[in-house]
């Protein structure tokens, strides 16, 4: 009887969750409909996710902290987008090339970034409760100002003389940049050795800033653990070093099996760490802490078994991974919890949900949602480094205008709204987006024997998705409303 | 020197809002520890003295005010509500002011959370600070404890039942360091009587601690079991300050409403109608009307033909869904049955059909075409309802211009509007003569029964004496049944039959008008102790 009731609680609440997140369960539904229908092998379709994954998420998770400061989806990233490109072009322009050239592109685009985005929050605090259909407006005048910049500022009265990117009158320029040979790739094939190298260094330096600091202000030295964590990291750091490790590290890109592997032993590592935290650090007895250990090291191990399998095996070593671009996409997704964490943080997220409560409590509303907008337009603006460089052909009068509108959509796919986004509803979403992206043209063809017909079903998901979610966010806000009026009606016949 | 004997001490506070004078040399004094009730009609001055001391910008929009305020002997100038709460004042607001998707915690220590440096805070400033959720906690947690509220500090506010907000808001205000002062703003106005009873032992507990309490509310009864002393204004006007053991909730109700009564209009022909309880023209059963601001909970009521109905209660109260809901204009649920008939409440427009004709308290929004001319706004409301002035061409039916005119021409004589000719855009008239216009509209349309809702709204002593007469020339000489609805008990006591007060969504008491300025003001507060003297 107990166990009747407790299996129909159960599907109760698993139903329900189906039901909340439909818009999710809806697009994995179309996404294996669609590679079932592809008629291309899976490895093909997964290897094609991967790089648009790599290509488009900082993007997506670029939009996450105006959502959370309660600016909505911000359509202006489109702005972020154009100040990557301006950098790209002079960058370009000026014959910097590989890491170099990269870096540049960030120096130039980061306080072009800073600065739009400034203006930007300006103008949603003009237009506040507006914010979306303002920063779509927005991006259409921006791309305005930017054809008058590309089309006949450069060239026409800032002279430059390059044939490769100007047309031939000598005002605008090119319809297409070839980025083949400058910084096509730049940051995908930073190799994992440079980079254990560059944090090595980067930790070093702050150790010593950390000593220096200390010294200065008189306060407790901590010299042991500053030490030891710094002999911690000289020994990973010999360890490279080390000729056959050297050359595993030594590549740019990451086989996915080699990855999958390495978050195995990550995950077991972790469940032994835990462990030991609970019943060493903690002094807990074994039966109270073994649960989530021993929970991770059953799921690490079953991953590590599937591998063996050889459909899974022949896709993942199918796909490799370009280190660096999914290492940023990893630090942003923390940047954005550990924003959350702070002062800041909380701050976004009170603004966000009451303006009028904020105000009252003495935080400054406007200010707020201008630095929660910069973030996200410099955040953006890297975004577009990102995708450009992997992308390796930049359309000068075309490459932002979709940034906007194909972000978003991603977004909500993940199971967003317009008020609620995580990193997880990001990443789900652009792997959703971009299979459905990828397949549909294919199984299109392969069904109706024409791929336009997937093209149009492409655009139509895009913008049917926007359009849905905002409806289902107009429509919750009314139930919302309703549900508010009932209670207050029930509150009085209780009494 | 020992300590100041005042915490708050008010003088001479007088302000104007386009010279329009809403305080006029008010004071007030707060001892330490001490709950003081501030009490009056509305419109008496309250909330306009405590946007004062709080310091809110649309007092220093509105061109400041003049007296003096001293916080513990020292004087101080309060320009913003920050400056507010740095002195140690704080509000409790009666429309909570909590975040639902945040925590207990997180909402207590809004804007003035706890945190520490980390890396990033050293290079890029303090906003980057982590947060120490267990400190907030236990900040939190100390806050409740005070109050003896029983909640974990780490659940949703979302959940919670209605009357824990304001227990959480109080919770708020007390965890911020050095206040002294707290103003509770009607903060028993949405709780149940249980919850209600809560807050006022809470209150006695935070009076305990030293902090002085500024309690404002129009339930009588609550003043006299909790406060210690109480200041009484009206109309702007500092009546009395008292020790409430001194005074009782008869007393405080006469100084609230206490005002020589005024007839505003002389009765001195004869009465010539015939009032019957049998004949009613309007009969409303259980009546529930969703208007912003002014729900109606369950009113039932019979209006008798050729009588005027007046209704009255303070603001918000609910008084004026009543009509808004009768007219179609707010969704309301009900019976209602005019002259035999019921009425589909649903339908916009239906009781304009019937022949209820309304003057709609929201003159320039609702009631007027503010761009359009005199004559279009008399006649525009019975062409839609009663084809009047329409000439029918067989494909179309057009405005028959000359009817109109004569029409027009006719009503602006009798109801004496005094404007430039027929022609002159209504938004251009002065408020008494707008006024006019809607009557003579809502009487172009014949109707049995007109419903008047703040019929003297902004308009001068003059022209508002002239209105009342209109109203009680059409009763008394062409026996129109008239519903006002007003919140200035004087015009409806000067001209109504019965007088319905309306408190808290439902219909309190029905009152002669000669019943006793007390009776009105114990009504009025919703006060539960009738049943003694009257009846």
């Amino acid at each position: 009887m107990k166990n009747k009731n407790n299996l129909g609680e159960s599907l109760n609440n698993a139903m329900r969750s189906l039901w909340n997140n439909k818009v999710v369960v809806m697009f994995v539904v179309l996404c294996v409909f669609g590679i079932a229908t592809s008629g291309k092998s899976v490895s093909h379709t997964v290897t094609e996710v991967f790089t648009r994954f790599g290509r488009n998420a900082f993007l997506v998770l670029a939009l996450i902290i105006p959502v959370l400061a309660g600016l909505g989806l911000n359509f202006g990233i489109v702005v972020g987008a154009i100040a990557a490109q301006i950098a790209i072009f002079w960058v370009v322009s000026w014959g910097f090339t590989g890491v170099t050239g990269l870096l540049m592109c960030v120096l130039i685009c980061t306080p072009l970034a800073i600065l739009f985005g400034w203006l930007v929050g300006k103008l949603y605090n003009k237009t506040k409760g507006s914010e979306m259909i303002t920063g779509m407006i927005l991006a259409y005048f921006a791309d305005g100002l930017y054809q008058f910049l590309f089309l006949f500022l450069i060239g026409g009265v800032i002279p430059v003389n390059n044939p490769t990117l100007i047309i031939n009158g000598g005002v605008g320029v090119k319809n297409t940049i070839d980025l083949t040979g400058n910084i096509k790739y730049a940051l995908d094939t930073i190799s994992m050795l440079s980079i254990i190298q560059v944090l090595y260094i980067i930790l070093a330096v702050i150790t010593a800033a950390k000593l220096i600091s200390r010294l200065v202000k008189k306060r407790e030295l901590h010299l042991k653990s500053l030490l030891l964590r710094f002999a911690a990291a000289t020994v990973v750091f010999a360890l490279t070093f080390v000729p056959a490790v050297q050359t595993f590290l030594g590549q740019d890109r990451l086989l996915l099996l080699n990855a999958v592997e390495l978050a195995c032993l990550g995950a077991a590592l972790f469940a032994v760490y835990l462990l030991l935290k609970g019943m060493v650090g903690e002094k807990k007895p074994f039966a109270q802490c073994y649960k989530r250990p021993v929970a991770l090291a059953i799921v690490a191990g079953i991953v590590y078994a599937l591998t063996y399998v050889t459909a899974i095996f022949q896709i993942l070593i199918a796909v490799s991974l370009p280190v660096c671009t999914y290492l940023l996409i990893a630090v942003i997704c923390f940047f954005n919890r550990w924003i959350l964490s702070t002062k800041l943080g909380q701050d976004m997220r009170t603004v966000g949900q009451s303006r009028t409560v904020a105000n009252s409590a003495g935080i400054n509303v406007d200010k707020t949602r201008i630095i929660a907008t910069c973030i996200s337009t410099v955040l953006a603006s890297w975004g577009q480094l990102i995708y450009l460089q992997n992308l390796g052909t930049f359309q000068t009068y075309g490459a932002h205008s979709m940034v906007g509108q194909y972000a978003i959509a991603s977004l909500l796919v993940g199971g967003a709204s317009v008020q609620k986004a995580n990193n997880k509803q990001a990443i789900l979403g652009v792997v959703l987006f971009h299979t459905l992206f990828v397949v549909a043209p294919l199984s299109a063809s392969n069904l109706f024997g024409s791929a336009l017909i997937g093209e149009y079903f492409r655009v139509f998901i895009c913008y049917g998705v926007i359009a849905l979610s905002l409806a289902m966010h107009a429509w919750k806000v009314i139930a919302k409303k309703k549900e508010e009026k009932a209670q207050s009606d029930a509150a009085p016949a209780e009494s | 020197m020992g300590e100041a004997p005042y915490v708050l001490k008010m003088d001479g506070i007088s302000k104007e809002y386009f010279g329009n004078r809403v305080l006029d040399n008010v004071s007030l004094s707060v001892k330490p520890g001490e709950i003081h009730a501030l009490m009056g009609e509305n419109g008496a001055g309250k909330s306009t003295l405590m946007n004062i001391l709080f310091g809110m910008p649309v007092i220093h929009n509105t061109g400041g005010f003049t007296g003096t305020i001293e916080i513990d002997g020292e004087p101080v100038k309060i320009d913003s509500p920050q400056k507010a709460m740095e002195l140690g004042i704080g509000m409790v607001h009666q429309e909570f002011m909590l975040i639902p998707g945040f925590t207990v915690t997180e909402n207590i220590k809004v804007g003035r959370e706890i945190t520490q440096p980390t890396v990033a805070s050293h290079i890029f400033g303090k906003s980057l600070e982590k947060l120490d959720t267990k400190a907030m906690a236990k900040d939190a947690r100390k806050a409740l404890d005070t109050i003896g509220l029983n909640i974990e500090e780490y659940v949703l506010v979302k959940g919670l039942p209605v009357g824990y907000m304001q227990f959480i808001e109080i919770a708020r205000e007390i965890d911020k360091k050095g206040v002294r002062l707290l103003i509770f703003d009607e903060p028993t106005a949405v709780l149940t009587e249980s919850e209600a009873a809560r807050l006022l032992d809470t209150m006695r507990v935070i009076a305990s601690k030293g902090i002085a309490i500024i309690f404002i509310t129009h339930r009588l009864d609550e003043v006299i079991e909790v406060t210690d002393s109480i200041t009484v204004l009206r109309d702007g006007q500092f009546i009395a300050k008292a020790q409430t053991k001194d005074t009782s909730a008869v007393k405080i109700a006469e100084m609230m409403i206490g005002r020589k009564v005024e007839k505003l209009f002389d009765d001195d022909k004869p009465d010539t109608r015939t009032l019957s309880d049998d004949d009613v023209i309007l009969s409303l059963r259980n009546l529930k009307v969703d208007m912003p601001g002014e729900k109606v909970r369950d009113v039932s009521l019979n209006v008798r033909r050729g009588e005027v109905f007046g209704i009255g209660g303070l603001a918000g109260q609910g008084k004026l869904g009543i009509p808004n809901g009768i007219m179609g204009l707010c969704p309301a649920e009900g019976e209602v049955i005019f002259d035999g008939k019921p009425l589909d409440l649903k339908k916009l427009g239906e009781a304009l059909r019937l022949g209820i004709a309304f003057v709609s308290e929201d003159r320039r929004g609702v009631g007027l075409l503010l761009d359009d001319s005199i004559e279009q706004n008399i006649v525009f409301s019975a062409m839609q309802v009663n084809g009047k002035f329409l000439k029918n061409y067989g494909i179309a039916k057009l405005y028959d211009g000359k009817a109109g005119r004569a029409h027009a021409n006719e009503m602006i004589r009798e109801l004496d509007i005094r404007c430039t000719g027929p022609t002159q855009a209504a938004g251009s008239l002065s408020g008494g003569n707008q006024q006019k216009v809607c009557i003579a509209r809502a009487l172009t349309l014949s109707p049995k029964l007109l419903i008047v809702s703040e019929p003297t709204r902004g308009i001068d002593i003059g022209a508002k004496k002239l209105v009342i007469e209109l109203l009680a020339k059409l009763n008394r000489e062409q026996g129109m049944t008239v519903i006002m609805v007003s919140s200035e008990l004087t015009e409806l006591r000067s001209l109504c039959d019965r007088i319905a007060i309306v408190s808290e969504g439902v219909v309190h008491r029905i009152m002669r008008p000669d019943d006793s300025d007390a009776a009105f003001g114990l009504a009025m507060s919703g006060a539960k102790m009738e049943g003694g003297a009257e009846q």
